[in-house]
């Protein structure tokens, strides 16, 4: 049978066997939890909650900020301490609410309630996993709700379940699948229930075939649903690349994934949906894994939202003993965020935490390109990676834009393979985002000359009409 | 400083394969040709090699010295470039010849234009060019009388060819190399055994070579010849197969868009086949590859690749 895959991309280390042999066990603590009130893309939330009230788990504590935002709801029951700046993943301060568990974790009105989704309408299954704040939970935190409320939903051909977990070292989704294929089904069922003519696809890499068997049983009654193996390469989960994988379609930066009749979906998402609609459970909990050659038992654990990254590596083993990791990841090691500090919380969009023994960016210094044309072999979005870099180095936002940077998805692959270590992903990030401040400042330019235009144009024709 | 760790933007891993390892497969991928040298022109071939690599290499660290540059003589590739010059010279070349192009290669063709990756010519051919118009005599007298090497007396096969005679060497002792010319070029087999690995390795990819040289072949059939036997003896003589795997792959000096890799290669095939056919020299894969690695800038301006998803090659 051929795999589903791309062109372009790479196989760095996996790494997967250090975890993916560890059942998922439930981790609980007490203490302060912290909720920052930006938790993956789009608008922060709003706060509703203040200092001494007392909350409950599953009651939301911020409501969504804007139309691109999701609420954030307590995974504990407790006392507000504060609502202040706290360091994040990505090492900046943002308004966080600190809650104290007492313990006992008792649950708001409503949680816990059984529905039945096939009696449910499109937008009421909307409307719970928009209050149950979900984002996609794979890493990019786009809110989930916004993903099911498409411009044209009749023309959704697809719902597209992504268990590629392309990312090394991740095993937490390949467990979930493992252990919980029921709840990934249910999830991709109560999404066709909003598209019903759509098609659901669980696409998985090659490299999980005990998650593919475990899946494919589960589905195996299921006429609109179908098991997809993916070529184990990076990467594949990349939403345009895994698009284009299973269905042939191809979209770049312009275009959403729906306006290509698809929707994206992690498998971890899915899930959360199902246990949000059906067992009236809002997202309060995640997987997440541990691991790394620092780590003394790399795992994968169930932890609420909310708890900090050191009293979780504390609890399931910590460090080897006698060593001090050179780095910590908070995510893949492809598109993850360094640490300087483990005193961060658990954020929806967080997938991993990873202690390693070297850091090979370090280890690894920059010399001079040689011109050797890896990056543009590796690009998955037929990008040239090294004239982009030289348009990044001399600031050129013109000619970025013109070699269509803007498309560049930062996968990390040409950095990866480059034999002259050169940060060329690094680079695009900075670039892309100041293309993207340019374009707002145009944009803001360009509706305050049409006010002044209209305004002018309305004084002349005052004028006019006085004479 | 006890609980401060190493910060980077994404991605964290790195490829195993450097610049380094990059030279030294090329430098692997030689060695067989090397060896055949040795093997038929005895050591002097190995003297050869020596002194071009070290001279090369000497060339690049005292530049660095005195420009007060960072080292970059651990990268290998002056000891490419000293090889690959090596195997272009003819056996009995006095030494101060190679010595001189080496200097010439690294000072003037890599270093004055920045270095590693931005020389806009192969320095080995550009090199070797620069020798063979100033000592054009010693750079093109394969006699071999000096050492003794009776079998492999006068032209080379395809000077010979040049003057119409084609037959004196089968297309055996043209693959294996038993023919006068310079060091490296004269075994086929060696040459494609090195090719080879670095195809395996992926040091290079098949595009260059293998559209070069059928270009060539293709070209000459239609031009000149209309003879199989008579294309098989034009690619296996010459530097044509050293040129195509070994030096018109040379990463600075060729396209890195896969569209110019193909302009680029058909190019190549385009020149030599017009150089040997209609010029005044019996070979012109060094020339072509010079004048090739020239047009590389021009090529890549009009072979970006457009975006995924903005109507660009489907990906399979």
């Amino acid at each position: 049978m051929s795999l589903a895959t791309f062109k372009g991309g790479t196989h760095p280390y996996e790494g997967k066997e250090l975890a993916e042999g560890s059942a998922i066990r439930k981790l609980d603590f007490e203490g302060n939890f912290f909720f920052p009130l930006s938790q993956g893309i789009g608008a922060p939330a709003k706060p509703v909650v203040a200092a001494g009230d007392h909350v409950k788990a599953g009651q939301i504590i911020a409501e969504a900020g804007g139309f691109v935002s999701a609420n954030v709801l307590s995974s504990v029951s407790g006392t507000v301490k504060a609502i202040e700046p706290r360091m994040t993943a990505n090492g900046l301060d943002s308004p966080c609410i600190v809650v104290e568990s007492d313990g006992l974790y008792e649950t708001a009105e409503g949680v816990g309630e059984k529905r039945d989704y096939t009696k449910l309408s499109g937008e009421e299954i909307i409307d719970i996993v928009k209050k149950a704040g979900i984002v996609g939970i794979g890493g990019a935190g786009f809110p989930t709700h916004v993903k099911l409320s498409p411009r044209f939903p009749e023309k959704v051909d697809y719902i597209i379940a992504n268990g590629s977990e392309c990312e090394p070292m991740l095993t937490s989704d390949y467990r979930l699948m493992l252990e919980e294929p029921e709840k990934l089904l249910g999830g991709m069922k109560v999404c066709l229930q909003i598209f019903p003519q759509a098609k659901g696809i669980i696409a998985i890499e090659n490299n999980k075939p005990e998650a593919i068997k475990a899946v494919k049983e589960i589905c195996a009654h299921e006429p609109n649903v179908e098991v997809v193996e993916l070529k184990t390469k990076y990467p594949e989960g990349g939403e345009r690349q895994l698009i284009y994988a299973v269905t042939g379609r191809t979209i770049n930066s312009g275009v959403l994934p729906a306006d290509a009749g698809c929707i994206v979906n992690n498998v971890a998402t899915l899930a959360a949906i199902y246990d949000a609609v059906v067992n009236g459970i809002p997202l309060m909990e995640k997987v997440i894994t541990i691991s790394g050659d620092a780590v003394k038992e790399p795992c994968n654990v169930r932890v609420r939202l909310g708890a900090s990254y050191d009293r979780i590596l504390e609890a399931v083993g910590g460090i080897k003993e006698g060593i001090t990791p050179a780095k910590y990841i908070c995510g893949g090691p492809m598109m993850g965020q360094a640490l300087f500090s483990l005193s961060i919380p658990v954020t929806k969009p967080s997938s991993a935490l990873l202690a390693f023994l070297y850091d090979e960016v370090s280890e690894n210094p920059t010399t001079a390109c040689i011109r050797c044309g890896r990056c543009v072999e590796v690009c998955p979005e037929f990008l040239v990676p090294t004239l982009l870099a030289k348009a990044a180095e001399n600031r050129d936002l013109e000619k970025f834009e013109k070699l269509e940077g803007m498309e560049c998805v930062e996968c990390g692959s040409c950095s990866y393979i480059c034999p002259a270590r050169r940060p060329l992903t690094q680079s695009f990030k900075v670039m892309r985002k100041k293309v993207a401040e340019q374009r707002r400042i145009r944009a803001a330019e360009a509706k305050q000359r049409e006010a002044q235009a209209a305004e002018a144009k309305a004084q002349a024709e005052n004028k006019k009409e006085e004479k | 400083m006890e609980g401060l760790r190493n910060i980077s933007s994404s991605p964290h891993f790195r490829s195993k394969t450097d610049t380094k390892a990059i030279m030294l497969d090329v430098i692997l991928a030689m060695l067989p040709a090397m060896a055949i040298s040795v093997y038929r022109f005895g050591l002097r071939s190995l003297l050869i090699i020596v002194v071009t690599v070290g001279f090369a290499v000497l060339s690049e660290y005292l530049w660095n010295l005195l420009m007060k540059k960072p080292q970059t003589v651990q990268d290998l590739s002056a000891v490419v470039t000293g090889i690959i010059l090596a195997l272009n010279m003819p056996p009995e070349i006095p030494l101060w010849i190679p010595a001189l192009g080496a200097v010439f290669a690294i000072i003037v063709v890599k270093q004055l234009y920045g270095g590693i990756g931005q020389n806009f010519m192969n320095p080995a051919l550009a090199a070797r060019c620069f020798l063979l118009i100033s000592f054009a005599g010693l750079m093109n007298d394969f006699s071999c009388a000096k050492i003794g090497f009776d079998a492999m007396t006068g032209a080379t096969p395809l000077a010979m060819a040049k003057s119409g005679d084609m037959f004196r060497y089968g297309l055996l002792d043209l693959f294996l190399g038993n023919i006068p010319g310079t060091i490296g070029e004269v075994s086929a087999l060696a040459l494609l055994v090195g090719g080879a690995y670095l195809l395996f390795t992926k040091v290079i990819n098949w595009r260059i070579p293998v559209v070069y040289i059928g270009v060539f072949a293709v070209f000459i059939y239609i031009f000149g010849y209309h003879d199989l036997y008579q294309v098989a003896y034009q690619v296996l003589s010459g530097g044509l197969i050293f040129g195509a795997f070994f030096m018109a792959t040379d990463y600075a000096t060729s396209p890195i868009t896969v569209k110019g890799q193909f302009i680029y290669a058909a190019f190549l095939g385009i020149l030599t086949g017009l150089f040997r056919l209609f010029g005044g020299a019996p070979e012109g894969v060094s020339y072509a590859i010079i004048l090739g690695n020239l047009v590389v800038p021009l090529i890549e301006k009009y072979t970006i690749p457009k975006a995924f998803g903005k109507g660009g090659r489907k990906a399979k």
